[in-house]
């Protein structure tokens, strides 16, 4: 499933995002690393995303969010 | 006795409270320049404690040693080149996982003494979290101490045990490192041993290191070894590739990515041991704030709302302490008058240095209430909810919310906004917003409106200096979408930002704020300010014997010879009236006299030369020299104005307002004029920075020449569009 289809309060883990290496790499080193457990706080139509991860809350833009795959 | 002395670098992701913490164990002994080569501000501080002389670095927040951008890049550049005796990793405790990601980097590195600072972790506990210092210690072989930076607790400890640590000569610990998975390990075995074959002595790094560095195509590590080892470094790069395709091949994936599992792997491995988390979930006070300030409906209102209170405190709150500056001023020209005899000296003094430098110094409360709020909304957090909310219009762009910061950080300064720029990871995005951000006002333009807007259009002034604001704030996003769709076409860039949990400001760290913004207008009064009010006083009082049209001193004989009769034909009564008009006729044609001087001075004759320019938007000859000057630095606009309209001995509170009232300017001028200033030419800092930052001559004269343009233009239409409506 993708990130986008995620409603809000849910908890998913965090499966892959589909983007070059540099960008796995940085979401990673920002504690997004595949098989993490993350919260979506906010997913509406009118912004970019708020995921928790870990206690620490990450904005992830829309284009960003399409791209990544959880379960 | 010599004190001994060691470096301290201070490293940890961003939001961990390393800042905090620098502020406390410095307090204001800062000294903040810039890294070599780069923008990024360097922060170190000097201490004596326990005997010893420490020099403590703040480095850059980062979250990996991987250089993704300028400040990751300097942070590793410092710890590998500089070798600092200690470094200390500053863990935020809230989030164990991803700091020890950062931690494991600086472990493997093997080339300094590391040392953990568990920090926040009254946080972590109140969220909690157990955190087992003792065992994370000894499974990583690494001091650990407990603080938290905003209640000044465990500095002690943590600067004992940092010189303890830097004494000792224990080599680092080759164990208790992240080991990867076989295939991984013998590329990186394989590799070593081939760098140490062909390094000659004369190698860099830690050769593991190098080795994993080279599997994950650091780009960086890369070039330096082709400088530093020569030949044989072609060689090695050549064997690294070798490697990486074997394990691409293994994993039929990118090995940084398989390593960065890998090291995940083994930080959930340590946190299963160290930390324990209790069921008992206590409410996130952020995660509520956030309910409301992030909402989708009431976010934006409220962002609103912060902005126009931040304006609101500006001038309002700004407008008391401007008084008393002010009567100062005019208490110490006055006795500055009553004191010296009349000669040049005085008129350089009165004329020149007061009326230029005293004319912008009275702007500093202004400056600085700005400069709090913007401080407030960095230390709070609140700029990345800002980033957030703002994310949506910033797309109209083509940029994210991401370069908002810097726009927003431009309301105070430039300089330190574009060099913000520095976060986007787009090359593009980065331009883009360097070239949209000098069309945010920034607060040394501010007297300038308030200035003109408090002449022109006293009861409206706020009105007009929101509507100023707004022009260059729609400047920014018109042109931001021109330059998109035009010169920097591509696609948005990925999004990705933390949003840092709310904190209380530290009134420390505000103050030490407030105090360098404060040193640095009050440098720039004593040096650039005053040395450019000197400049422009002597070519507004040379040269010296000029012929006047008319001759004044006949003139003010015929008012007193006509008053006199007047005052010995009249009664009593009516005396003191009669006076008082003789006066007023009297500075009337002295005032003449002064603007004839000006007019024939060297400064009138360039003011003169540029007027063809400037009069279809309504500036005088004046106001082209006041413009012309504030390339220099925006605040000697105000100064120059002070200067050309500064009336002779006439010392009182508003009188370059009652100057401009006099003089022939109208309220459309002084619009367009505003205007003017919003969009033009960026200062000579702020050029020079877009010069650095880009790295591209023809970016900054792209930047010169398309404000300049634009603010002519806009001007333009503002001044004739108001003179069409019949506004004066």
């Amino acid at each position: 499933m993708l990130l986008t289809m995620i409603d809000n309060g849910k908890r998913v883990r965090f499966l892959k995002v589909n983007a070059g290496r540099g960008l796995q790499t940085r979401l990673a080193s920002m504690g997004l690393y595949p098989g993490v457990e993350l919260e979506v706080i906010s997913n509406n139509p009118h912004g970019p995303f708020i995921v928790d991860v870990n206690g620490s809350r990450l904005i992830l833009g829309k284009g960003m969010a399409h791209k990544i795959v959880v379960q | 006795m010599q004190q001994k002395s060691l470096t301290i670098a201070l490293a940890g992701n961003p939001n961990s409270g390393k800042t905090t913490l620098f502020n406390n164990i410095t307090g204001t002994r800062q000294k903040v320049g810039n890294w070599p080569g780069v923008t990024v501000e360097k922060k170190e501080g000097i201490i004596h404690k326990h005997g010893y002389n420490l020099k403590i670095i703040d480095l850059p927040g980062t979250y990996s040693l991987t250089p993704f951008s300028i400040e990751e890049i300097v942070a590793r550049n410092f710890i590998l080149e500089e070798c600092p005796d200690v470094v200390i990793d500053i863990i935020d405790s809230s989030n164990l996982e991803r700091s020890l990601y950062l931690a494991t980097q600086l472990r493997e590195l093997d080339c300094c003494k590391v040392l953990f600072a568990l920090n926040m972790a009254d946080l972590a506990r109140s969220r909690g979290i157990q955190i087992d210092a003792d065992k994370l210690s000894e499974l990583l072989d690494v001091p650990v101490v407990f603080t938290i930076g905003n209640k000044n607790q465990g500095i002690d400890i943590l600067l004992k045990k940092a010189i303890e640590l830097g004494e000792s000569n224990a080599v680092v610990p080759q164990s208790r490192r992240v080991k990867y998975s076989q295939d991984i390990e013998h590329s990186i075995a394989q590799l070593q041993n081939f760098i140490e074959e062909k390094k000659n002595n004369i190698f860099l790094y830690n050769t593991r290191w190098a080795a994993i560095k080279l599997l994950e195509d650091d780009k960086i590590i890369k070039e330096r070894i082709l400088q530093k080892v020569g030949n044989s470094g072609h060689e090695i790069l050549q064997q690294a590739q070798l490697q990486r395709k074997y394990l691409i091949d293994r994993f039929n994936d990118d090995p940084e990515i398989v390593m960065t599992d890998e090291r995940y792997g083994f930080i959930v491995g340590i946190i299963k041991e160290v930390m324990t988390t209790s069921t008992r979930q206590r409410v996130d006070i952020s995660r509520n704030i956030d309910l409301i300030l992030t909402n989708r409906f009431l976010g934006f209102p409220i962002f609103i709302f912060f902005i126009w209170a931040m304006f609101q405190m500006t001038f309002s709150l700004g407008a008391y302490p401007m008084q008393w500056i002010d009567s100062g001023i005019n208490l110490f020209s006055a006795s500055l008058d009553g004191l010296l005899p009349n000669s040049l000296l005085k008129n350089l003094l009165l004329d020149g240095i007061v009326a230029g430098v005293g004319s912008v110094i009275i702007f500093l409360p202004n400056i600085l209430i700005l400069f709090f709020c913007i401080a407030i909304f960095e230390d709070t957090g609140y700029m990345a909810r800002a980033a957030f909310l703002m994310d949506k219009i910033m797309h109209l762009i083509g940029l994210h919310g991401k370069s908002f910061i810097p726009m927003l950080m431009g309301f105070g300064c430039n300089v330190p906004a574009i060099m913000a720029t520095r976060t986007l990871e787009s090359e593009k995005d980065r331009i883009l917003t360097i070239l949209i951000t000098p069309f945010m006002s920034c607060s040394a333009k501010l007297p300038i409106y308030i200035i003109l807007a408090g002449t022109f259009f006293s009861a409206k002034a706020g009105t007009v200096i929101f509507a100023i604001y707004f022009i260059g704030i729609l400047t920014a996003i018109l042109s931001g979408r021109l330059f998109r769709s035009t010169l920097l076409k591509g696609v948005d860039a990925p999004f990705v930002m933390e949003l840092p949990p709310y904190r209380v400001p530290m009134i420390k760290s505000l103050l030490i704020h407030m105090w360098d913004r404060s040193k640095m207008f009050l440098k720039k009064m004593g040096g650039v300010i005053l040395i450019g009010s000197i400049i422009i006083w002597t070519l507004s009082a040379f040269p010296r014997n000029i012929t006047y049209s008319t001759d004044y001193e006949s003139q003010i004989k015929k008012v007193k010879a006509n008053y006199l009769t007047e005052f010995t034909t009249g009664n009593e009564n009516t005396k003191d009236s009669i006076e008082k008009k003789r006066d007023a006729a009297i500075s009337k044609i002295l005032m003449a006299q002064k603007a004839e001087k000006i007019e024939k001075s060297y400064m009138g004759k360039i003011g003169k030369a540029f007027e063809p320019l400037f009069s279809p938007i309504g500036i005088d000859w004046r106001g082209s020299v006041a413009l012309l000057s504030g390339f220099v630095a925006k605040e000697i606009v105000v100064s120059t104005l002070g200067i050309l309209y500064a009336t002779e001995a006439e010392v009182e509170s508003d009188a370059l307002k009652k100057a401009l009232l006099a003089s022939n300017m109208t309220s459309s001028a002084a619009l367009s004029m505003m205007v003017f200033v919003i969009l033009y030419l960026p200062c000579l800092a702020t050029v020079s920075t877009i010069r650095r930052e880009t790295g591209s001559l023809k970016w900054t004269l792209f930047s010169m020449g398309y404000s300049t343009l634009i603010a002519w233009g806009v001007a333009f239409l503002i001044y004739q569009g108001c003179r069409m409506m019949g506004l004066g």
